[in-house]
């Protein structure tokens, strides 16, 4: 690169610049980090005042939980390895094995099979081979680091957090699918027409935007909890309770999200060119043909980023779902207030950090694969205005 | 485009959001105006205890709730005009407090707590989010290219984190004896509780609401910054403008689009401030006004929920939230129709 003479900036300016963005780098990662350490050490270290304490954790070491050298070692090669399996070796294998048209689901069921394979050897496999090596490997193999999982084990395992994590899963699956199909509809057809009504639906969608969500709710409540009666007539025995359905939920969800999707869509809409399905149409298509067959296959970033914001939307809601969920149907986000709303010992404490770290470690994975969709996501909408 | 291509392209999104935006909007306008309450009756009940000299019988008056054939409590609704609105706003204990010049006896009516921190909250981060986003796309324009996608990842990080979860993991720093007020302690020399008052609690929920939200706006500007004119900046060096002109004058003009709509984006988000409330449990010192509708919806200890209240408080939340969006409308509209044009 050469910088013009005039661009090029004084030390001070330089190094000023650079600190700031080494403070901002570490109050930005800080937080999280911290909490995921604190979430392997037992509850007197996790809240030690001391952070040598919490970072290496004497207590937790002292009840015979830790790493050792050795450990540390050979759990970074495998992690690095692991690491550089899935970035080189991955796209191929899934390109090879998925028949043509079907990247997508090759690309979700190639994930999921090396996440397995992953968790089998790093937490099945390796603790056992790991614990006969360090007993032969002297001052090696002593633990130096404390650190335990029967915090994770009491949150997934006997608090039963998995079942709020597949309705969890539930919830975004549908939200998501759903939202993308009604919204890519809206997006093409609000990007494709100039009319006075699709300019006003656009600004009605963002005042709609703008609502409170508890506002909405406090419309929901009244009629969820006694539809069953207000629908009877209608339906008769069949009249559901919507209280407590997650797909009632998925409904609300993907509404309240529907106007921001349809302006996101709408802005990578426009980027398409519409010369493209006006030679659809001459060639014979009609409008939805144009759209299915034409435009859609050129959409698919658009799509993706999208579907991302509807994913973090669904996947952080709190005031819906705690809200119109009960108990037994709870997804993840709200799950976790009851372990710092009850009168809490430090180990239910601790065991709310594991939870929140749970719940983080997914978010933190789709930031490490989509950091381009989810950046251009954000401009999207902005840059032209 | 045709009409009916349109609707039918349009129709199923359009239908969601009638269903599930305007009509439950309607549905809360009305429940404002009502109250819906069991209906009571008063029977005369008999009761008996026996005792040495035969039975001692009592008479007395008693309130239930009248049920129906299948044992469910049976509910009237009544108009009851701006009752609700009154229970929310308290307007005797506004006028009393004004009347009697103690201006912060307001404060203690949850209504006005509310608005009072929601107000503040939102136009305290506002220009906190601009500056801070501005800088951190500015030094991030400045660094190596090699160095610029891990800065953004880093930067995504709190922007992307579950709110409640993010709050939270700052409010876990700072707990009790946690790693930042010890170091808070040891830096002040003095013992410091930052949950035991609602200014600390506050400038916590500042910190974090700015710590979620500078990415947004760093990633934002970043992007503006690449589009800057070089040929403008460079006339502007030869011009002799030093390096704070060239920023005043070209690089935040260019930006100044931008800066509107993270303005704007922002304005929405923090004037519903609702997450930061359940992560740092302040309800017992700061609310509010999202956090009060929802806890006029979250049933109390007898399983009831204040329909009505939380109806009329959002209904007033509302009116906020038109008043914001109103000049935003105005300019739109504007910009429209000079395009039509």
């Amino acid at each position: 690169m050469n910088t013009p003479t005039a661009l090029r900036q004084p030390l001070s300016l330089r190094l000023t610049a650079a600190g700031f963005l080494t403070l901002w780098c570490l109050l930005a990662s800080f937080p999280l980090f911290w909490i995921t350490v604190m979430s392997f050490k037992e509850p007197v270290d996790a809240f030690a005042s001391n952070p040598l304490a919490v970072v290496f954790g004497p207590d937790t070491r002292a009840n015979g939980k830790g790493l050792s050298i050795l450990d540390l070692v050979v759990g970074l090669a495998v992690l690095w390895y692991t690491v550089r399996l899935a970035v080189r070796k991955l796209p191929d294998l899934v390109r090879r094995h998925a028949p043509g048209g079907w990247l997508l689901l090759g690309w979700i069921a190639g994930s999921l099979l090396f996440g397995l394979a992953f968790i089998i050897v790093f937490f099945v496999l390796l603790p056992p081979v790991l614990d006969t090596a360090n007993a032969f490997a002297g001052p090696l193999g002593t633990p130096v680091v404390g650190l335990t999982t029967e915090h994770y084990q009491a949150v997934w395992v006997e608090n039963g957090f998995h079942r709020n994590f597949v309705n969890s899963l539930v919830v975004t699956a549908g939200v998501v699918t759903v939202s993308l199909t009604v919204g890519t509809l809206a997006g093409y057809g609000l990007a494709r027409s100039a009319s006075n009504l699709a300019f006003w639906l656009l600004i009605i969608a963002l005042v709609f935007r703008a609502l409170p969500h508890s506002v909405l709710v406090a419309g929901y409540l009244p009629v969820f909890i006694s539809s069953a009666e207000i629908l009877e007539p209608l339906l008769g025995e069949a009249a559901p309770t919507l209280y407590g359905q997650p797909w009632a939920v998925i409904a609300v969800l993907v509404s309240i999200n529907q106007p921001f999707t349809i302006w996101m869509l709408r802005s990578f809409f426009q980027n398409i060119p519409a010369d493209l399905d006006e030679a659809a149409r001459v060639d014979g298509c009609t409008h939805f043909q144009a759209f299915r067959w034409v435009i859609m296959p050129v959409m698919w970033p658009g799509v993706i980023t999208t579907g991302l914001f509807s994913f973090l939307l669904a996947y952080n809601d709190f005031l819906v779902c705690s809200l119109l969920l009960d108990a037994q149907n709870q997804t993840m986000v709200p799950a976790i207030a009851g372990y710092f709303n009850r009168e809490t010992t430090t180990t239910d404490q601790v065991e709310a950090i594991a939870a929140a770290v749970s719940i983080t470690a997914p978010l933190f994975l789709l930031v490490m694969i989509f950091q381009r969709q989810i950046v251009s996501g954000l401009t999207a909408g902005a840059v032209k205005g | 485009m045709k009409f009916r291509t349109f609707a039918a392209f349009v129709g199923p999104s359009l239908a969601l959001m009638l269903v599930f935006i305007a009509a439950p909007l309607v549905g809360v306008l009305w429940q404002s105006f009502h109250l819906t309450q069991p209906i009571f009756e008063t029977v005369e009940v008999e009761s008996c205890t026996p005792s040495f000299t035969g039975q001692i019988c009592t008479t007395e008056l008693k309130t239930r709730p009248v049920l129906d054939e299948a044992g469910r409590i049976v509910t009237e609704t009544t108009y009851v005009g701006l009752q609700s609105y009154r229970n929310v706003l308290e307007p005797d204990r506004l006028r009393q407090a004004i009347a009697s010049g103690r201006w912060l006896d307001i404060l203690d009516i949850d209504f006005w707590a509310a608005l009072r921190f929601t107000l503040t909250f939102t136009l305290i981060t506002l220009p906190l989010i601009l500056l801070f986003g501005l800088g951190i796309a500015l030094a991030v324009n400045n660094a190596v290219r090699s160095i610029r996608g891990p800065i953004i990842f880093v930067s995504l990080l709190p922007f992307i984190i579950t709110p409640v979860i993010g709050a939270l993991s700052i409010r876990w720093l700072f707990i009790g004896d946690g790693i930042m007020t010890a170091f808070l302690e040891w830096w002040l020399g003095r013992d410091i509780a930052m949950f035991a008052q609602g200014w600390t609690i506050e400038l916590l929920m500042l910190f974090y609401r700015v710590w979620h939200v500078a990415p947004f706006a760093f990633v934002v500007f970043y992007a503006g910054l690449q589009t800057v004119n070089m040929d403008t900046l460079e006339s502007a060096i030869i011009d002799g403008a030093s390096r704070w002109e060239r920023l005043r004058y070209v690089v935040i003009p260019h930006l100044m689009p931008l800066i509107v709509f993270v303005a704007l984006i922002h304005l929405m988000d923090a004037y519903r401030v609702f997450e930061e409330i359940v992560g740092f449990s302040s309800q017992a010192h700061v609310i509010s006004l999202q956090w009060l509708t929802y806890d006029f919806l979250t049933p109390d200890d007898a399983g009831n929920r204040a329909v009505s209240r939380a109806s009329a408080s959002a209904m007033l939340t509302m009116i906020g939230i038109v008043v914001l969006l109103v000049p935003l409308l105005r300019r739109t509209w504007r910009d429209h129709r000079g395009t039509r044009r």
